[in-house]
């Protein structure tokens, strides 16, 4: 990805899909992050990378509303949607997966991404089962398809492997026609191939759905991203390329201890 | 994935009794045929009576087994039905009794309910576990203690009195038969609709928030505007079982709605189990048998001790009580040395 593009994109005089101005969550006297700006274009593909306790994943819960920020406004596609419910950013077109799994341990796999893709549509509160040929089923096998799951559809969530929870996380984060995606650690405890079947699905991603990706694993992080924001102590205090932030000797010293690499 | 192919066709392919199931149909044959067999006594008095109280902890059951939600003011909800049945409808005591037939009476009545319970709901729903049981025992109290100290509404202590059953099409439905086959028939669509229900969107949606409410809203869901619907349903439910209750005792007073009924459909709820609406029912029948016998048994002093003491022992035996039993026993039964392979 182009430099300049991504510039431009910064410049932003086009429509943004997350803009946060000077976002900042406290816990009593503990700053879990603060004055944290971004602008990130819609279908744009951003890494957040920083140590543990850097503020990362406190980040993505102001933006989805799991925690309310304390200071600072978050637009997503224009609108501001600092102090809404987080079932209300759903609905517009924001998702998440969670760094540790959050899902239906009772419930079979199909029916858990059925619940994700109905979620946002008015049909919610039906009180008629679903038919095999219902359209909402339909598309929640689409989406079991997209990651890899659809031979376990009726297997109970909580009899799938670490690695298959994961990617039923992601598959949740995809139903219902979602704009704008936060990954927050998709690969923690992965195996390689795991892994490397992870970078497809995020790579397959149709070209307008835009991504925050957590990601400790650079490999994954920096194969999956156009841009890189580097958090430390609860700051953005580097931002570029995947190309740039490898070089970057600061960002080395910080995140990958790398003194010793120079 | 073929063997999951291969089963999807065979239940697409198998009969409407298959989808039913043999428990279901045995279990409804012997509720039809029971009135040929049981007494005047055993047919109103345990089963019509063990029904009503079926219905109101199978509306806990809703809240309880599929929405986490322990809530101990059911029987407010349906005490304030039967209310409405006696106010708006008609007793003897000259108080109210406005005399609006049964069928504007009953609908309202079930509504109200609902509405109420919904309102009980909007206020516990922020709260979880021992709190949410803890704030519906308050509201349970307190209408308690209000309908015995308010006149004007409730008529104080002495409550109302004199309330009939309606008699149309031609019967009278507090006849020991026809109101058996009422109480029935409403348990009846009440448990199937629960059942059905359960696996709908919404049951669906319901459970995953009781097993992981952030992910739910992460998935668009609205978790509170869920649960007050949840109370709302369950609310409809106790509601038609205070209408049939006011019927089968011809009065109500605060005596109906007091705390030791609160318990009473939380114990029923827990003894028969959770974790499916039969449960609610097979509770009914097991505690309305005690309630009724344990006084020859041990004498009027010691029943509650009796019954106190039953309730431990399933709690410690099978904290999912009867039904969990069942559960635990039903994989025994199967691999009896004779029986035929299922493999």
């Amino acid at each position: 990805m182009a430099q300049s593009n991504v510039a431009s994109r910064l410049e932003g005089t086009g429509a943004h899909a997350l803009e946060l101005d000077d976002v900042a969550r406290h816990f009593g006297a503990l700053v879990a992050f603060s004055d944290v700006s971004m602008r990130i274009a819609a279908g744009e593909r951003r890494a957040v990378l920083g140590s543990n306790g850097a503020g990362k994943t406190t980040l993505f819960n102001a933006i989805t509303g799991d925690f309310m920020p304390t200071a600072g406004r978050i637009r997503f596609f224009g609108e501001d949607i600092t102090s809404m419910p987080t079932h209300e950013r759903i609905r517009r077109g924001l998702r998440r997966t969670y760094q540790i799994s959050q899902l239906f341990a009772r419930m079979s796999v199909l029916n858990s991404v059925f619940l994700a893709c109905r979620g946002v549509s008015r049909n919610r509160f039906s009180l008629l089962r679903p038919g095999l040929s219902d359209a909402t089923m339909a598309q929640a096998e689409l989406i079991l398809n997209a990651v890899h799951l659809d031979a376990y559809r009726d297997t109970l969530v909580a009899a799938l492997s670490h690695g298959q929870q994961r990617q039923l996380e992601i598959a949740l984060a995809l139903a219902g026609a979602p704009r704008f995606i936060l990954f927050d650690e998709p690969a923690a405890g992965l195996s390689p191939t795991e892994r490397h079947d992870l970078v497809a699905i995020l790579n397959a991603l149709p070209k307008h759905i835009g991504y925050i990706i957590i990601e400790h694993d650079l490999d994954v992080a920096l194969r999956v991203s156009e841009y890189v924001s580097m958090m430390h102590n609860g700051r953005v205090f580097k931002e570029g390329t995947p190309a740039e932030i490898e070089a970057d000797p600061q960002v080395q010293d910080i995140y990958l201890g790398g003194r010793h690499h120079g | 994935m073929s063997l999951v192919t291969v089963t999807r066709t065979q239940a697409g392919t198998s009969g409407i009794l298959d989808r039913i199931g043999i428990g279901h149909i045995a279990l409804a044959a012997a509720l039809l045929v029971y009135p040929a067999v049981a007494s005047e006594f055993f047919l109103v008095q345990i089963g019509a009576y063990s029904l009503i109280w079926g219905l109101i902890a199978l509306s806990l059951m809703l809240l309880g087994g599929y929405g986490g939600m322990v809530s101990l003011s059911q029987i407010t909800c349906a005490g304030i039905a039967a209310y409405i049945v006696a106010i708006f409808g008609t007793n003897s005591m000259n108080i109210h009794g406005f005399g609006w037939p049964w069928w504007v009476l009953v609908p309202f009545a079930v509504l109200i309910s609902g509405l109420v319970s919904a309102a009980i709901g909007a206020i516990s729903v922020r709260t979880e576990g021992i709190y949410t049981i803890m704030i519906t025992l308050a509201i349970a109290t307190a209408f308690f203690y209000f309908a015995q100290q308010n006149y004007v509404l409730f008529n104080g202590h002495s409550g109302y009195a004199g309330i009939p059953t309606p008699q149309f099409w031609g019967v009278h439905w507090r006849d020991p038969l026809p109101f058996y086959y009422l109480c029935l028939g409403v348990s009846v669509v009440a448990y199937v609709a629960v059942l059905y229900a359960a696996k709908s969107t919404f049951g669906l949606a319901l459970q995953a928030i009781r097993d992981n409410p952030r992910r739910m809203r992460a998935i668009g869901y609205d978790v509170t505007a869920h649960k007050v619907l949840a109370y709302f349903y369950a609310g409809l439910i106790a509601g038609l079982a205070g209408v049939l209750l006011v019927w089968f005792n011809g009065r109500v007073s605060p005596g109906t709605v007091d705390v030791s009924q609160a318990i009473d459909v939380l114990v029923i709820a827990v003894i028969g189990g959770l974790l499916h609406p039969i449960g609610p029912f097979i509770g009914a029948v097991f505690v309305v048998l005690i309630q009724t016998f344990a006084i020859d048994i041990v004498g009027a002093e010691r029943y509650n001790t009796l019954i106190g003491l039953v309730f431990l022992t399933i709690v410690f035996v099978s904290p999912d009580g009867i039904l969990g039993l069942w559960q635990r026993l039903k994989p025994h039964l199967a691999q009896a040395p004779l029986r035929p392979s299922r493999r």
